[in-house]
C-alpha cells in the first residue's frame, strides 16, 4: 500500500540528524515535524526570519509578530532567535541550514526541480524556492510519485518552469525513496507492501533498480 | 542628539510624489506600515512602484494599495491571497516583476549598504538568469543582482526613540530591518516612540543614522492572515 502525506513526512523525519537545523517549506514538508522524536536536537528555521519554531499556540495565545513563511501563527523553543530575511537567506545561502524539506511539481533524473509556476495558469510567485534549491547542499523532495491525472512527477526532463537545475539528491514519495545519481532515478526504499512494477510504471526518468530494494522501516 | 522625529504622519510622507518608487516593510501582513499605507491609500498620488515581499489581502495592509490602484508596478516574492491584485494582474493594469525571496532581501540589504550589486545562485538555470550577467566562482554558477533604487522606504519598528533607534519584535522584523535606509528617505512608523536614553544601545536593532523620519503610529490593527493553532493536548 501507498503511503498518504503523514507517511511521507514519517519517513523524512528519519533523515534528521542530533545538530541539525532544518527548513520545511509547506505542504507535506511542514508534517515532518510532527515525527521529532524528542531526544533528537533539531531546530526549525523559517525564512522569514526565525530559529527555533516551536508548535502552533494554542488558541488565545496567537502573536501577530510571530508566523513562519507560510504566514502561519507560531511559538518559539527556548533558544530561539529572530533576525532579518537577508540573514535568514545567509543563513541558507551560507550552507549553515543543514537540511531543506520541500515539495514540487516535477524533478527530472538531472536533480532539476519545478514547483513555482505553470503556464496558463495563475502565478503566484517563487518564494523562497529558488533560493532554497540553489544554495542547500542537503535538498529532500517530498511529493506524491504521481500528479492527480496519474502523470509521472519523476521526470526524464522538467517541462514546467524551473526553479533550480542540479540541486535535487533525495527524493520521498508515497511510493519509494529514490536518490538522484548521474544516471538517473536510484531506487533505495520502497513504501511497505508496493512492489517495483508499480514504482516502474509511475516514474516516467531512467530508474536504476539494484538487486535488493528493501522496504521502509516506518514502525 | 540629532532628532528624527516629525510631528505627524503628513509630514513623515512629504516629498512623496506620484511614480515613485517605494520600498514597503513586513512580510504577510505581519510588520507592516499599516498607518502609513492607510495614508498613501487614501492619497491623490498614484503609479508607484513597490518593492514588498508580498502583496496583502483585499481589505488590509498593501492589499488597500491595489483597492485604490494606486500601484504601476509590483515587485514581490509571492503574490497570493489578493483577490483584487490578482484581477489587476491578469488583466495588465499592472506590471508584476518576481524575485525570489532571498534576492529581494539582498537587493534591499544592497541598497542600505552602498554595495551596487552582488552575486547569488538563486534562479540559475531558470527563467530568472534571463538576460543577466552570469558568472563562475569555485565551479559554480551566479547570477548577477543589482541593488534597489528606491524614492522611500516606509518601515514599521516597534519600538524607536527620537534619534530614531530601532527595536523591532518577533519576525516583525523581516524586511524592515534591511529595508531602513534604503531608500533616498526612510520614514517610520513605531508602536512605542520613547525619548532619547529609554533603549539600551546594546538592545538597538538598527542604528538612527539610517532613519529619516519616526513617528508614533496612530493605531495598529496588527491583523493574523493565517491563524493556526494547536488543539490542547
Amino acid at each position: 500500500m501507498s503511503l498518504n502525506k503523514n507517511g511521507i513526512a514519517k519517513r523524512i523525519a528519519q533523515e534528521l540528524q542530533n545538530g541539525f537545523y532544518v527548513n520545511l517549506g509547506i505542504g507535506i514538508p511542514t508534517l515532518v515535524a510532527n515525527y521529532v522524536t524528542p531526544e533528537l536536537e533539531v531546530e526549525f528555521q523559517s525564512e522569514n526570519g526565525v530559529l527555533g519554531m516551536g508548535p502552533f499556540p494554542l488558541a488565545g495565545e496567537e502573536d501577530a509578530d510571530l508566523i513562519n513563511a507560510g504566514k502561519q501563527t507560531i511559538t518559539t523553543l527556548p533558544g530561539a532567535s529572530f533576525f532579518d530575511s537577508a540573514t535568514s537567506f545567509g543563513m541558507i545561502r551560507g550552507k549553515h541550514v543543514d537540511l531543506t524539506v520541500l515539495g514540487a511539481m516535477e524533478v527530472d533524473q538531472t536533480g532539476a526541480i519545478a514547483n513555482w509556476k505553470i503556464p496558463g495558469k495563475l502565478v503566484k510567485g517563487m518564494g523562497g524556492a529558488m533560493d532554497l534549491v540553489a544554495s542547500a547542499d542537503n535538498i529532500i523532495v517530498a511529493m506524491m510519485h504521481t500528479d492527480r491525472h496519474g502523470n509521472s512527477k519523476l521526470k526524464t526532463k522538467c517541462s514546467l518552469p524551473l526553479t533550480g537545475v542540479d540541486c535535487v539528491k533525495r527524493i520521498v514519495t508515497n511510493l519509494a525513496v529514490i536518490d538522484i545519481i548521474e544516471d538517473g532515478f536510484l531506487l533505495k526504499e520502497r513504501a511497505p507492501n508496493v512492489e517495483i512494477h508499480q514504482i516502474v510504471k509511475a516514474t516516467e526518468g531512467v530508474l536504476i533498480i539494484p538487486e535488493n530494494v528493501k522496504e521502509m522501516e516506518l514502525n | 542628539m540629532i532628532t528624527k522625529t516629525v510631528e505627524n504622519i503628513s509630514r513623515a510622507l512629504e516629498g512623496i510624489k506620484s511614480g515613485m518608487t517605494l520600498m514597503l516593510g513586513g512580510f504577510g501582513l505581519c510588520g507592516i506600515p499599516e498607518n502609513l499605507i492607510k495614508v498613501l491609500a487614501n492619497s491623490t498620488y498614484s503609479e508607484f512602484t513597490c518593492i514588498s515581499a508580498n502583496v496583502g489581502v483585499d481589505d488590509y495592509g498593501l492589499g488597500l494599495l491595489f483597492k485604490e490602484k494606486k500601484v504601476k508596478t509590483m515587485i514581490s516574492s509571492y503574490v497570493g491571497e489578493n483577490a483584487e491584485f490578482e484581477r489587476q494582474m491578469l488583466s495588465n493594469e499592472i506590471e508584476v516583476i518576481l524575485t525570489p525571496m532571498g534576492t529581494l532581501a539582498e537587493k534591499c540589504r544592497a541598497a542600505q549598504m552602498g554595495i551596487p550589486a552582488f552575486y547569488t545562485p538563486a534562479g540559475f538555470g531558470t527563467e530568472i538568469a534571463e538576460g543577466k550577467e552570469i558568472r563562475t566562482f569555485q565551479s559554480k554558477k551566479y547570477i548577477l543582482e543589482e541593488a534597489y533604487q528606491a524614492d522611500f522606504a516606509l518601515i514599521k519598528a516597534w519600538k524607536g526613540d527620537h534619534a530614531g533607534n530601532l527595536i523591532f519584535r518577533g519576525t516583525a522584523k523581516n524586511f524592515n530591518s534591511i529595508m531602513t535606509g534604503a531608500a533616498k528617505t526612510t520614514v517610520v512608523e513605531v508602536e512605542k516612540l520613547v525619548p532619547v536614553g529609554m533603549l539600551d544601545p546594546n538592545e538597538i536593532h538598527t542604528p538612527g543614522i539610517f532613519v529619516d523620519r519616526i513617528f508614533q503610529g496612530e493605531s495598529f490593527e496588527k491583523r493574523i492572515e493565517n491563524l493556526t493553532n494547536s488543539s490542547p493536548q
